[in-house]
């Protein structure tokens, strides 16, 4: 636990209700999560109980609470995406990942997740590896992707 | 009244717009909106700036946001001292070198990927970009700066009679403003079309020492991007819209809930909300009068349902974004229960066109009942994808097919209104857009998401994927939208996989109406409209699935076989290589053979036979 990290959140909110939310978002990118230790020092600092805090926290996708992989895979599936084959680039992911989006393959390296909508509709379908995005995906595409990672 | 800090920066302002325009050292203009980024504008700078160092060139690199054609990204255009502005489609770090060259070292004007020059005057073999089929029909209103000036450059606003709006608002009676937006006929953007001066005079009627306004960036329909598209290319026009609204409503702080997959968006709000403070133009006393306001931006955490008003207000007081009932409306009690108005980006981004050039002005688009102008995020099977803007009353076939460049395949139907609204077929290819048209025909106007949808599409697919979105994105507190939306959702899967029975569409049919009625909010009161509107318009092809198993798009997997067609196959083993499972066998120069039993239909195959040019485009999908 960083401790001055959270010291430096708790000067720049004034402590009220209303900054639950945004605090959390700053734990998250301090953490890339929310551990429970912050979350337990959040809810003494807020008074606002542990339970309602995690009631919040699971309400928003955005909200992760552990450790993601190395990689971050994204796949998008908004309707440009899915009418464009966006179910399909999901598919080769799980194969070759081996894992479910929500989840980070056994070694930490990558972790996949599925998203609605990163508004390049115009480009879709639309894959991104970290910062980058990749637009009007195939199958095939994809699969070069992955493998030029893999031996980099 | 005191602006003098403006007035002096505003002449500035038109002293650098005006250098801007009669520039001395050559202006390349990138389209950096999160789409130009997405099909690689920042190698393109990269190239760009290695191509200048290395043969000692001198250049200004300028950051557009959007200017609407998106299949055309990466657009760059180059300006010459003393030319015209000049367009470039499609480039890639590649062709760089070549474009640059003949401007700055042969000095002439670069032929390929030419789309064509902005400014009136004619150049010889050039076309004029505004006339490009995609942008000659529309009308750009809320859009007028998007692609044109400097998002992070405040000067290039006010040089465009910028602030003038506010200035201008800010010496009438708020009853005034009032009227003026009233006369202008202007409606909701965000998809219902409530009279926006009606909304703001019930807050303004309630007695309250407090009243809040907030803009509603939750742009959360998949397959719209107009909103991110007005903030990343004109964050000024959203600030002015906001002030007025402010103004009008006497509203002393104002909140931006803007979703956080918007990164560059929320940036350049910052950054022009720092630079508007400088100038007076924000806080206590604004230009010296006596309306103070202040802007806060929250960012969203992911949940949809926080487009709607009262969810977003539980989640900016930092609780579970859940709807509650209404009445009452927040207009009369909103956050922390004191008046609230929520309107859309584009409402407010429009606002300031309409106090600058008069109700009448802005009334003289549109139709009877829904006036102004539009904009449409223009996606899916359709030749020329973007961003448009046009006036409401035009035809979904002038947008489709003049602005939108018609299909490569044959058209079937266009979704509006995102998952709250529904698939329109060929019959509505000729109705006005409008609120009431499209409420009639079962959809909703929505937020300006058009999905144009071709005969590979499936319908049945395309309304399981609409009512699975909102499934998962129900937030849970009403029965019929937790539970209902789920068996809708488990009955078109079902019929997807081909074990769908007759009764299954008289059941879709009475959950759907039965969900309309009785949800809580306006997510569950809409989920079932893609369903129902599919089950009216193309009942033909549900029937398809259920009777003789088959989906005539070939799309739903369970219901579609991979075949090789041995007249064309070439045996040139491209997709016995990419076939991850060994389905595909045969030796080089023989026609392969598919096994059914091994094949997991990724499309591998498919793609490469397609693709590839020794392939023979011999694998085909069918139902």
């Amino acid at each position: 636990m960083k401790k001055e990290a959270l010291a430096e959140i708790e000067r720049e909110f004034k402590g009220e209700r209303a900054d639950l939310i945004p605090v959390l978002q700053r734990i998250q990118a301090i953490y890339d999560y929310l551990p429970k230790e912050a979350i337990r020092k959040t809810a003494r600092w807020l008074k606002i109980s542990e339970n309602e805090i995690y009631g919040v926290a699971t309400f928003y996708a955005q909200f992760r609470f552990g450790p993601r992989g190395k990689h971050h895979l994204k796949v998008c599936l908004g309707t440009a995406c899915h009418v464009n084959g966006g179910e399909q680039m999901l598919e080769v992911l799980k194969r070759r990942l081996e894992i479910n989006p929500g989840e980070t393959t056994a070694d930490g390296k990558y972790d996949l997740e599925r998203v609605v909508c990163l508004g390049c509709c115009a480009l879709a379908p639309v894959v991104t590896f970290d910062d980058k995005t990749y637009a009007q995906m195939s199958v095939l595409k994809l699969q070069g992707i992955l493998d030029e990672h893999k031996k980099a | 009244m005191n602006t003098k800090k403006l007035e002096t920066r505003r002449e500035q302002a038109a002293k650098k717009w005006l250098e801007f325009q009669n520039n001395k050292r050559p202006l390349i203009y990138v389209g950096t909106g999160s789409c130009g980024l997405a099909a690689g504008a920042a190698e393109i700078i990269g190239a760009m700036e290695t191509y200048l160092k290395n043969k000692k060139l001198e250049a200004d690199i300028v950051r557009v946001g959007c200017i609407g054609p998106c299949y055309l990204e990466p657009l760059v255009d180059i300006r010459m001292p003393g030319k015209q502005r000049i367009s470039y489609s499609n480039v890639t770090a590649d062709n760089v070198p070549r474009l640059l060259e003949a401007f700055f070292e042969k000095g002439e004007v670069y032929k390929p990927r030419l789309v064509g020059h902005f400014g009136a005057e004619a150049i010889e073999g050039v076309p004029k970009f505004f006339d490009h089929p995609m942008l000659a029909p529309q009308v750009r209103i809320v859009l007028r700066n998007c692609g044109i000036i400097d998002p992070e450059n405040l000067d290039h606003y006010l040089a465009r009679d910028g602030y003038q709006a506010i200035e201008k608002s800010l010496v009438m009676p708020w009853k005034e403003v009032l009227e003026t937006v009233k006369n202008s006929g202007l409606r909701g953007r965000g998809g219902a079309g409530f009279p926006t001066w009606r909304k703001w005079l019930f807050c303004r009627e309630t007695e309250s020492a407090e009243r809040y306004l907030i803009c509603n960036a939750d742009e959360g329909d998949p397959g719209a991007f107009m909103n991110r598209s007005l903030i990343e290319g004109d964050p000024h026009a959203l600030l002015e819209g906001m002030l007025i609204a402010a103004y009008t409503l006497g509203a002393t702080k104002g909140f931006i809930y803007i979703r956080a997959e918007y990164p560059l968006a929320i940036e350049r709000l910052k950054s022009a909300i720092a630079k508007i403070r400088d100038l007076d133009l924000l806080g206590e006393h604004i230009l010296g009068s006596d309306f103070s306001f202040d802007i806060k931006i929250k960012e969203g955490a992911g949940a949809f349902v926080c487009g709607e008003e009262t969810a977003l207000m539980a989640s900016i007081e930092g609780k579970r974004g859940m709807p509650r009932t209404r009445p009452p409306f927040p207009a009369v009690s909103g956050l922390w229960g004191k008046p609230t108005v929520i309107n859309n980006v584009e409402t407010l981004g429009t606002l300031p066109n309409i106090l600058r050039n008069g109700a009448i002005w802005y009334a003289q688009y549109g139709t009877e009942s829904s006036k102004g102008t539009k904009t449409f995020s223009l996606v899916g099977k359709v030749r020329r994808t973007g961003l448009i803007e046009v006036p409401l009353g035009t035809s979904l076939r002038r947008v489709i097919f003049d602005i939108g460049g018609g299909l490569v395949k044959e058209f079937k139907a266009v979704q509006t209104g995102g998952p709250s609204g529904g698939c329109l077929g060929k019959e509505f290819l000729d109705t006005p857009i409008d609120y009431e048209n499209l409420a009639a025909a079962g959809s909703i106007m929505g937020s300006g998401g058009l999905i144009v949808i071709d005969k590979d599409t499936c319908i049945v697919d395309t309304a399981k994927y609409f009512l699975s979105f909102t499934q998962a994105e129900s937030c849970g507190k009403c029965v019929p939208c937790r539970v209902g939306t789920r068996h809708l959702v488990d009955i078109l899967q079902k019929i997807c996989k081909g074990k769908g029975e007759i009764t299954d569409i008289h059941k879709l049919e009475k959950l759907g109406s039965a969900i309309k009625g009785a949800s809580l909010c306006g997510l569950g009161q809409s989920a079932p409209n893609p369903v129902l509107t599919s089950l009216k318009y193309f009942r033909e092809e549900f029937l398809a699935h259920i009777m003789n198993k088959r989906c005539p798009a070939a799309v739903c997997r369970d219901l579609v076989v991979y075949r090789i067609i041995k007249e064309k196959c070439t045996g040139c083993q491209r997709c016995v290589q990419v076939c991850p499972t060994g389905a595909i066998t045969g030796p080089r120069s023989e026609i392969h053979n598919l096994d059914e039993t091994k094949c997991i239909k990724c499309r591998s195959c498919y793609e490469i036979c397609r693709f590839d040019a020794i392939a023979g485009d011999a694998i085909i999908i069918e139902s």
